[in-house]
């Protein structure tokens, strides 16, 4: 059904990423339309991983620019090293008179100056100010900017495919967001899981799958719970388990190392205390809501 | 039909521009949908749809505006199509010619012939032109070749778009609902106002270097006071009567507003249906925790953000008439009016939070006299943005 026209580089998913169809359809909807993909999800739905399969999918080198509170939509562009200058020019140990040598491209500008397509990575968008989303609507629709100092205008040769992840800790302006594709990656249901584990743990026996299953999607329908476990953590879960040589049978009334699934302390406590009621854990998947069943 | 799509979304509140619009256009020109409906909701939603909390009514308004190009065929006569789809035969090999002549259909043609195909049926298909079945060239059934057909079962290869509009899967992101925690402190960190105050601490590089050239090339350096968020909030709380249906909704906007760290200064008082000469620090409101309203003016300077979370929905006696409190001991000669008018004028910015959803404010009178002295917003993700824009934006 696909029309492969050829005009654009296609993404088809990697063998160490799963990706749902929407989601390949998604960024493919982004690199042809020259847009950022504004990702969204849980923590732990693979979105940062996302941008490196995706490198790797289409064959293109690819920088990363991890945004931090402090972070400045400048600093992706480029810094200029006064200080380092100012140094230089008191020790006369540098060549001050080019002012060249203390302008550093950042990730944002170091994508544009390339010679070949990149993809970039700006992870955690909310993260920064609120105002920082903004002070890239420019440089992200046209894909250039203007060196202050020197007056030189670096203009991107290719046109990089730009992935931004969010954890929605600040609403993004709406400015920002039109210029964006956006997909929301919805948490596993069983059947993709399967895939997902499949990638990290090719061997593994399948009724020992199905009961750590049935215990992680029950556990994460605890309405108690205040973090629910995600596809990482269920990943180092079944390692924890592989390497203590556990038994699907040994794990149907028991859920052992507890502690790579819960991380917060009430939620510990909430299941030790269901355990110490002599509160069920489900055996099968006919214990789970009709979600599960049908 | 699909303007429909684009004026179904903003008449829905979903923030649809004309650049969204046109990106979608330019991606079915790419043919990125693929000629399936499925496809082409996600597309769709990728290109129109900024948010996960927008999804449910993207959801509502596809199902609407779709309805009828996919599915609106019985139960029964659904099972009995898929019995005869059961074990789909492989596909022949088609000459371009055969493909050629392949009937494009438009999808309400499709959906008639559907229909009327659907009636004559009576047994299992497989190969050929004509019927719904499976490995032939018809428009309808599933595993078969049609450039503008529709699929009608299959195993679940790819789900049904109207299936997946139908579902509405993300009704839980929708803002409009009442709230969680988290939801409550992704609005209350927008309450910020960031200043420069405290011990400096940081680095000011550009006044270091002019500091710098001045004093010839001798590092100078000059540091300034981290910026800090300035915003102090006075809360004041209606409790008990009308108000205990809605304890959940505030007991979460309280817990959410003490676990926020970013606050200057935070404080909270309680009153009964409307505040007269006193405040009260606990909810039970015991004369040992009055606190004389007139103090918290004099206290509190006008830089103060005022919310008063309550339904204003009282009797009009208790908040017009002198000695119009309804516990008798709490009886002043001051109208509650007086009081909220004195609030409304001494500090800056003061809002009014209802947790009643805002078609029931016309219902009492009160709630209209309170509208003109405060700006009313809805106890949800929504309405509590506005109002912390309401509180520290920029004047409308």
């Amino acid at each position: 059904m696909p029309t492969s026209d050829g005009r654009f580089a296609r993404f088809a998913g990697t063998p160490g990423y799963i990706a749902s169809g929407p989601l390949v359809d998604a960024v493919n909807c982004a690199i042809a339309l020259e847009r950022p993909l504004l990702l969204k999800g849980e923590p732990g739905t693979g979105k940062t991983v996302l941008a490196k399969h995706v490198a790797d999918g289409l064959g293109m080198p690819m920088l990363s620019w991890h945004i931090k509170s402090t972070s400045k939509a400048a600093d992706g562009l480029y810094v200029y090293d006064t200080v380092q200058r100012l140094n230089d020019s008191r020790f006369g140990t540098g060549d001050v008179s080019d002012i060249r040598r203390y302008l550093k491209l950042g990730p944002l500008g170091r994508a544009f100056a390339a010679a070949k397509r990149h993809v970039l990575l700006i992870d955690e968008i909310d993260k920064a100010d609120l105002e920082f989303p903004n002070d890239l609507l420019r440089e992200l629709d046209e894909m250039r900017f203007t060196i202050v100092e020197t007056g030189e205008e670096v203009v991107a040769k290719e046109r990089p495919v730009v992935l931004i992840t969010s954890n929605n800790e600040k609403e993004l302006p709406d400015a920002f967001l039109r210029r964006c594709i956006f997909h929301y990656i919805e948490f596993p249901d069983p059947a993709l899981m399967r895939k997902i584990v499949a990638v990290h743990h090719p061997h593994l026996d399948a009724k020992l799958l199905d009961q750590v299953l049935v215990k992680f999607y029950w556990l994460r329908e605890q309405p108690e719970l205040r973090k629910k476990p995600s596809t990482s953590e269920l990943v180092d879960w079944i390692t924890a388990l592989l390497r203590a040589g556990l038994s699907a049978a040994q794990l149907e009334a028991h859920l052992p190392f507890v502690g790579t699934l819960l991380k917060k302390e009430q939620d510990v406590d909430a299941f030790t205390r269901h355990v110490a009621r002599g509160g069920r854990l489900p055996a099968s998947w006919a214990d789970l809501g009709p979600r599960y069943n049908q | 039909m699909f303007l429909d799509l684009f004026y179904g979304l903003r008449a829905e509140g979903v923030p649809v521009s004309i650049q969204e619009w046109r990106a979608l256009l330019t991606a079915l020109e790419q043919g990125l949908h693929g000629s399936s409906l499925l496809r082409f909701y996600h597309l769709a939603r990728a290109c129109l749809v900024k948010s996960e909390t927008y999804f449910d009514a993207y959801d509502r308004v596809f199902a609407r505006v779709f309805e009828g190009v996919e599915g609106a065929v019985d139960d029964a006569a659904v099972a009995r199509i898929l019995d005869w789809l059961r074990d789909a035969k492989d596909l022949p090999e088609l000459t371009p010619e055969q493909l050629a002549e392949l009937q494009r259909l438009t999808g309400d043609e499709l959906m008639r012939k559907f229909r009327d195909t659907l009636a004559e049926q009576t047994e299992r298909h497989d190969g050929g032109g004509r019927w719904i079945g499976t490995g032939g060239r018809s428009p309808y059934g599933h595993g078969g070749v049609h450039p503008t057909g529709l699929r009608v079962g299959g195993p679940a290869r790819s789900r049904s778009a109207m299936k997946v509009a139908e579902e509405r899967r993300f009704r839980d992101y929708r803002t409009d609902r009442t709230l969680d925690i988290r939801q409550l402190r992704t609005a209350l960190r927008r309450m910020r106002q960031l200043t420069r105050r405290g011990e400096a601490t940081e680095l000011d590089l550009d006044e270091t270097i002019d500091e710098t050239c001045k004093n010839a090339g001798e590092i100078e350096l000059v540091f300034r006071s981290p910026r800090r968020n300035d915003v102090r909030l006075l809360l004041l709380m209606d409790v008990g009567g009308t108000m205990e249906p809605h304890y959940e909704p505030v007991s979460q906007l309280l817990t959410a507003l003490h676990e926020e760290r970013g606050l200057r200064d935070f404080q909270a008082y309680y009153f009964h249906n409307c505040v007269y000469d006193h405040v009260y620090t606990s909810g039970l409101m015991r004369a040992a925790d009055a606190v004389p309203t007139g103090d918290l003016l004099r206290r509190l300077d006008e830089r103060w953000k005022v919310a008063i979370v309550g339904d204003a929905a009282m009797h009009p006696a208790e908040l017009l008439e002198p000695n119009g409190a309804i516990d008798p001991r709490k009886a002043s000669p001051t109208p509650g009016i007086r009081w909220l008018h004195r609030i409304a004028s001494h500090f800056d910015r003061a809002v009014w939070i209802n947790p009643e959803p805002e078609d029931a404010w016309d219902a009492w009178p009160t709630v209209r006299l309170v509208q003109r002295l405060f700006p009313m917003f809805h106890l949800s993700v929504d309405g509590l943005g506005a109002a912390v824009t309401a509180l520290v934006g920029a004047r409308a």
